[in-house]
Order: structure tokens, then sequence, then C-alpha cells
């Protein structure tokens, strides 16, 4: 009951949030030189200043600032983004359609990394000081100093061009027309890549965190009780401690989510994924502000979203943090 | 004798190479017999822990291991013994309770699964059986309310509660032995009057064989049989309370006992009333736990105190904790913001100064901390640390650190102290040095929070000692915090007893001693551990 209440609490405090964003984005991206109409026009070839300000006035872009902003604020709150004048329909329509393959690449490498490095973290911390924990430890450090754009190239290379067991890019094979357990089948081979590609450096993170983490438990008093109980080795690491080592990776990996939207810009340019980060780049070139705005506003939210979820697990996991 | 539990035979656990000393405990013996208490006192870094952990197997090896010596009980070397018919002992045969109950259990499982457990592992017992058993355990051990406290998280019991869950835990499957290391040493004297006597009870009771590990001369003589004393890992005495407390044999378990301060007002000559230099005027503080939307229930710290400090007088701030003790020291030095009341330093109203304006009467009150490793930072020389004070308001640093090199010698250090780092020095050297680094501003007005609590008792002696001594001397004032009634009495010309954020009694240390007015001061020096033998010990001669 007084769980669903902080909950609740958490999720009214999103909403201030969510408002702010939308004020900083209206305002941060007026504040780049240039805007849609005078790329448009430059594109057109045509530029004349009449043509110009005819196109500044279909979109409304003449208007004074605050009318600019009142009027964008209101749609906002009507779930109407805007309309993307470059790719001729509304932005909402255009970043629904590529979040789909977003959220799921992202999920897909968050997952892995929280659970994939749990797991390393804790294998190298029982294995302390033997060739395990130095062959995990050298292996992190890799995957760590690794551009994520570099290992992905890198992969491709080796998994696509040499070996031939993955496709090099896009979200499935269309060609094909495979439908249901075969094009989900064909959809996780797309997807090993990417995933591994945007994940590894954060699976790196925690696994040393866990590592840390785990180790530092090792000499708490409440480890000792459990021994001193009579209980086993092994139930003491997954019955005791390992809940209590896991609070800081948590911590970290609500922190990161955000990070995560960035990094998948650069890898699903990479392999071309259609997802939101490769929109966010084309909208970018063209001066596509709706767009823009429309894409940043729903990553924040996401980035929202994944905290309020990190908080969730957070009250489940420890029973100390309340209301 | 039928009756041994336990036998330490000509034990040795060594340290790893670059520790102090090559081995933490040297050939002991000792024998723990059913239905006694044993108590095994020594000062900090004396082994007794190691030697306690050593019975269970629990040493952190392979760094710090038995290397010699047999741990006999029940017919097993406990030594030598196999991992897993240790695991079988522990728990089982032999209970261990912590210093800590803050840490001692699991923060993230309910009470009643970690007691649970421990049936889990050693019985065959059905789930039913098994919450039955553990709430009929949590009865025992007189917690209210048992069926809630096993649903309940540690962080939810108080201090004494969760010590009493950890008892349950120890002799849930009625061990032989139980294993105490210091279980009381965290709690407040009323709570640890009340430890006391419950590990007393369900040891009679069960025959139960406890080795009580303590630095408490008065822990010692409120629930031992036998004594043993331990002196850097060697046994230098042991054998009945009585005979240990009454006649100790060894020097050092003389020393020991010579340093225990006493349940007595000493004789001193009265110090005439100054006038007022610090003043508390009806201060409240409260905490309130308040949030954007939510409103907390605030809790109330300081509920209008008023108390006055005169000049030369050392005056008492004691209680348990929570009793706003600390709250008060820090809001007369200003070091804490109240939400009403007055502070008046020497005439002048100090409440609302800005940190611009209450910065030239910052140095004349100066405060000295509870814990000498935190207090002092670590990257700075000692003499830079006590001369940094001085130089902020304005003296020469030359002169600011000749005048370091004088107080180093007056709180009895050498001089050649100066250029050495705070990590170089003992618990007691670094006490010392904070007491000269407040003195190097000359205040008016020392205020000592705890100032001896983290020290050994040998220590605890000579920096009240030091305390008492730089107060005739300079003639300052002291507001000294602390939660042992003994200390107080001996360093006090008055003392306030503080409670539930107000002061309940206040008075000179005789009067409050022999004709305690309120029943809370009269429950606290009951609760003293070891009141009735501190009372009747003769003093030893030198």
């Amino acid at each position: 009951m007084r769980r669903w209440r902080y909950f609740g609490y958490r999720l009214l405090l999103a909403v201030p949030v969510i408002f702010g964003i939308l004020v900083l984005n209206f305002f941060l991206i007026r504040l780049a030189p240039g805007d849609a109409a005078s790329v448009l026009a430059g594109e057109s070839g045509a530029a004349t200043p009449e043509y110009t300000e005819l196109l500044r006035q279909k979109f409304g872009l003449d208007r004074p600032m605050p009318e600019q902003f009142i009027a964008y604020i209101t749609a906002a709150l009507r779930f109407d983004l805007g309309f993307s004048f470059r790719n001729d329909s509304p932005v909402l329509d255009l970043i629904l359609e590529r979040l789909g393959p977003t959220l799921l690449l992202m999920s897909t490498a968050f997952t892995m990394a929280l659970a994939l490095g749990t797991l390393l973290g804790l294998l190298a911390a029982v294995a302390r000081n033997t060739w395990r924990d130095a062959a995990i430890s050298v292996a992190t450090l890799i995957c760590y100093a690794t551009p994520g754009f570099w290992l992905g190239l890198m992969l491709i290379v080796v998994f696509s061009l040499t070996l031939g067991w993955l496709p090099t890019s896009g979200f499935e094979n269309i060609a094909e027309g495979y439908e249901g357990w075969e094009r989900v089948q064909d959809i996780a081979l797309h997807l090993v890549m990417p995933a591994m590609a945007l994940g590894l450096f954060y699976l790196a993170l925690y696994t040393r965190v866990m590592r840390a983490s785990m180790l530092e438990q090792t000499g708490m008093d409440y480890v000792v009780t459990a021994r001193a109980k009579g209980q086993t080795e092994t139930r003491i690491m997954f019955g005791h401690m390992l809940r209590n080592a896991f609070l800081p990776v948590l911590t970290m990996a609500g922190v990161q989510a955000g990070n995560l939207i960035g990094g998948s810009i650069v890898v699903e340019t990479v392999f071309g994924w259609p997802g939101v980060g490769t929109l966010a780049f084309t909208a970018l070139q063209s001066r596509d502000l709706n767009l823009l705005l429309g894409i940043f506003f729903i990553s924040a939210c996401i980035v929202v979203a994944i905290n309020l979820i990190v908080e969730l697990l957070y009250v489940l996991l420890d029973p100390r943090i309340q209301a | 004798m039928s009756d041994i539990v336990l036998d330490i035979q000509d034990l040795t656990i060594s340290l790893p190479k670059g520790a102090d000393r090559p081995s933490a405990v040297t050939g002991m013996n000792l024998t723990l017999r059913a239905g006694e208490v044993t108590c095994l006192i020594g000062e900090s870094g004396s082994g007794k822990s190691l030697a306690a952990r050593a019975v269970l197997g629990l040493l952190p090896a392979p760094r710090v291991r038995v290397t010699s010596g047999r741990i006999l009980f029940e017919g097993q070397n406990l030594a030598t013994i196999a991992p897993r018919d240790m695991a079988k002992i522990r728990g089982a045969r032999i209970g261990m309770i912590f210093q800590e109950p803050m840490t001692a259990l699991n923060p993230l499982h309910r009470i009643g699964r970690q007691i649970e457990e421990v049936f889990r592992i050693h019985t065959t017992l059905g789930r039913a059986e098994r919450r039955a058993r553990v709430v009929k355990l949590l009865a025992d051990v007189h917690l209210p309310d048992p069926e809630k406290i096993a649903r309940s998280y540690p962080h939810q019991l108080s201090g004494g509660q969760r010590q009493r869950a950890m008892i349950a835990m120890a002799l849930a499957l009625e061990p032989k032995l139980l294993i105490a290391d210091e279980p009381t040493t965290a709690l407040d004297v009323t709570t640890q009057a009340q430890i006391l006597h419950l590990i007393h009870e369900l040891q009679r009771e069960h025959g139960t064989a406890v080795l009580f590990i303590t630095h408490d001369f008065g822990v010692v003589a409120d629930i031992a049989d036998q004594v043993a004393v331990l002196q850097k890992g060697v046994l230098v005495e042991s054998g009945p309370r009585d005979a240990v407390l009454n006649e100790p044999q060894h020097p050092y378990t003389k020393a020991l006992l010579a340093a225990v301060p006493r349940l007595v007002v000493p004789d001193r000559p009265a110090t005439e009333p100054g006038l007022v230099v610090l003043e508390a005027i009806d201060v409240a503080k409260s905490y309130a736990a308040r949030g954007l939307f939510v409103r907390g229930r605030a809790t109330r710290a300081l509920d209008h105190v008023s108390v006055q400090l005169h000049r030369g007088e050392t005056l008492g701030l004691v209680g348990e904790s929570g009793s706003g003790k600390s709250t008060l020291a820090r809001a007369m030095t200003r070091l804490l913001g109240i939400d009403s009341g007055d502070i008046i330093l020497e005439g002048e109203a100090i409440t609302h100064l800005a940190p611009r304006a209450m910065r030239p009467h910052r140095r004349r009150i100066q405060m000295v901390f509870q814990d000498p490793y935190a207090s002092l930072d670590p990257r700075q020389r000692v003499a830079d640390i006590i001369a940094e004070g001085p130089i902020i308001h304005g003296v020469a640093a030359k002169e600011a650190q000749a005048r370091a090199r004088r107080l180093l010698g007056l709180v009895g250090l050498d001089p050649s102290a100066a250029d050495r780092y705070p990590h170089e020095f003992s618990g007691g050297q670094r006490q010392r040095i904070g007491i000269a680094r407040a003195l190097a501003l000359e205040p008016d007005v020392l205020v000592a929070d705890e100032p001896v609590s983290a020290l050994d008792v040998s220590v605890q002696a000579q920096v009240l000692d030091l305390l008492a001594d730089i107060k005739a001397k300079l003639g300052i004032s002291m507001l000294f915090v602390t939660h042992d009634l003994r200390v107080a009495l001996l360093i006090c010309d008055r003392i306030a007893v503080m409670r539930h954020g107000s002061i309940v009694e206040i008075g000179p240390a005789a009067q409050i001693f022999s004709a305690p007015s309120h029943p809370y001061t009269k429950a606290l020096f009951d609760a003293v551990p070891g009141a009735a033998w501190s009372a009747h010990m003769p003093v030893p001669a030198e």
C-alpha cells in the first residue's frame, strides 16, 4: 500500500520534470542560427527573401516567440508534436513508426548489460585474484576502452563479412517476407550485433561495479552472522550478498539509462537500424526543428520512464526506502 | 571435569607480516564450564575478538589463522575441523552475537526469515513449525508483539530490539556455548543493562556456557563468573570474578582497574561560580521530514532548553542517544541553526549573526570531537592542523607554528610530533592533537563532544586528566557531552541530565550523584554497569 503511494508520488514528480524538458527544448533549439525555412529555401535553389518569408509564414515561424511557445506547449499537451514539412507527415507518426526498433534495441542492450554484468562481476568476485578474475578484468577493460561505433564496424567485419554468420545491417530481411516465428528469428539475428555494440560498454561498467560491491559485502557483519549460523558459502552468496551487492549496480544503471539513447544514435547509424536514432540524425542534418523537438521530447519521456522503473525496482528490492 | 564445554589449549593465532606483532594471540589457555559466564577482557588490539572468532572458525583466513594449539568442544578439535563439520556446529551447538546490532542483520530480509534460516539449515522442521518457533523465541527474549517483530525489517527496530533478535537467533537451537562479542558496547546504558540481564537470565535457564568479550570492567562486574585478562595477545590473569576484580595479581590488571572511572564524585575543591560565559535561552530545534508534497512528522531535538555555562566551570550534558545532548552543544556553538530561542556569548546575542559577523566569535568557542580518526585532516601535518585556526584569525604563520609546538608540549606530546601526519599517532594521541587544535585559538569555551568514548579506559583516564589539568591551568569553561555518568562525575562540576530534548535535572555533580531527584536520573545511575561493585570497590593503592 505504502509502496504504491510512494510510487504515485514519484510519478507526480515526473510531471514538472517533463514540463521543464518541454520548455528547455523549445528555447535551446531556437538558439541555433538558421531555421527550417532558410534550409528549405536554400535547397530549392531559388532562395529569394520573399520565398523564404513565405515559407516562414506557412510554418508559423514569423510569429513572436511567446506565441510560438504557447502554441507548441498546448499542442504537446494534446500529444500533437507538430508537422514535419521535410518528411511531409506528422512528427508523432514518424517517431512512433521508429520507436519500436529503438526500444527493442535499447532494452535488449540494457538487459544484457545488466544481467551479464551482474553475473560476470559475481564470478570475478568469487574467484578473486585468480586467472578467471584476471581474464574478466582484462575483457572488461577492453570493452570499456573501445568506442561503440568502432566495435560495431569490427563486429560487422568479423561476423558478417568474414564469417558470414550475421546480417550486416537493417532490422529484418524484407525481401524474404518472413511471417510469425520465422520473422522473430530473423529480427533477433539482426539484433545481435547492434545490441552488443551498444551494450558492451555498460556490461563492462556493471561488471566492475558488481565486483567491487560484492567484495565490499564480503566484509560486512551480516555475512559473518550468516556464517555463524552455519549457512553454506554458496547460500550466503546468493541468499544474502547478491541482493545487497546489486543495489549500487542498479543505482548506476538507472542514472545511465539515458546515455543509451545517445549511444543508440551512433550504433543505429552504423548498422542501418531503422530507429529513432537514425531519424534524429537526419533531422539534425536537415534542421527539421519540429521533428527534432519531438524526438528530444519522446526520448526525455523514455528516460523519465526508465528512472521510474528503476525507482520501483529499488523500492521492491530495498525495504529501507520509503516515502 | 565433565561440565567443561570448551577447552582452549595453548592457542596461537598468527597475524600477517607487517602487523605490529607476529601473533594476535599467543599460547592462550582457557576453560569454559556449563552455566558459567567467562569474560575475556582486554583493550583494543588485545586479540580478544580474534580469539572468540577462532572458536567458530571465523578468522579472516588465510591471512589470519590458528597456527598452533587446540580448541576442544564436544570431543572435537575446532582448530583443525573440516569446514563441513564446522558448519554443522555453527548456529546449532555454538551461537554467536556481535557488537553492532545495526549491521549484523541483513538489511533486506525480515527478522523472522533471518531467525528461521537457522532452523532451515540445521533442522527438518516444517514451515509452520519453524514460524511458530521463531515467534516463541522472540517472545522469550521479551520483545513486544513478537508476530509483528518477525514481520519487520531490521531498520524498523531499535538497537536494543535488534540485539534481542540477534540473541533469539543465536539461542534458537539451544547451543551449549554462546559467544558474545561486545554485545552491549553500541547500546545505551539502560538498554545495555536490560540486555545483560537477558543474557544472564537465558544462560542460567538453559545452562549455556558464555564466552563474553568486553573492554568494560563494569560489565564484567555485572555478568561474569570467571574473568580472563588479555594483554597484547597474552593471557596475563584469569580466575573467579571477585578474585580478579578485588585482588588483581598482575600489574596490567591492576593498571586497567585503576583506570576504570569510579561511580563516585572525586574530592576536589569546589570552583567558585564565575559570571555566565555562554547561555542558551529557551532554545528549540526540530527536524522535520519534509518533501515537496508530503509533510512528515517533526522530530523535536530540543524542546525549549535553557542552560547557563559559568566561567571556569565544567558543565556535563549527560543523556542517552537521541536525548539532544549533542544537538544542544552544537546549537550553543552555532554550528547548528535553531528554530527559536537565543544563544548568548558573554552578554551578546549571537543567535542571528551572519556568518561574517559570527567569524570573530568562532575563535572563542572551540570543539573537541568524538572520533579522533575522522576529525583530523589526514593530509595535513600536525603543526599545520593546529596552526590553521590562528592563521585564519590573523596570527602570523611563523608565530602560529611556534605556538603549535608549545601546545603540543602542553597536551603531553613531544614537539617533534609537529612534523608528522595524523595517521602516525594512536587514538589517544590524536585526541591530544585535537585538544591542542582547539586550544590554539585561546578559546573562552571548550565544547567536548564525547571526547573519550572512542578510547580505551587507560587512555581515557589520561585524556580526562589532561582536560581537567588544562581547565585548571587556563581557567576556561567547558561543555562536556557524554553518555557515561562515571566520566561525567569524574570531570564535571555541574551535570545536566537530558532526555527527549529536555533537561530533566541539573545541579552540582555531588548532588546529582547522592540525591538524584528525577526518576530518570535514578534509572541512569542504576543502569551504570558494575554500579554496585564500583561503589564498594577499594581504590587500589598505587
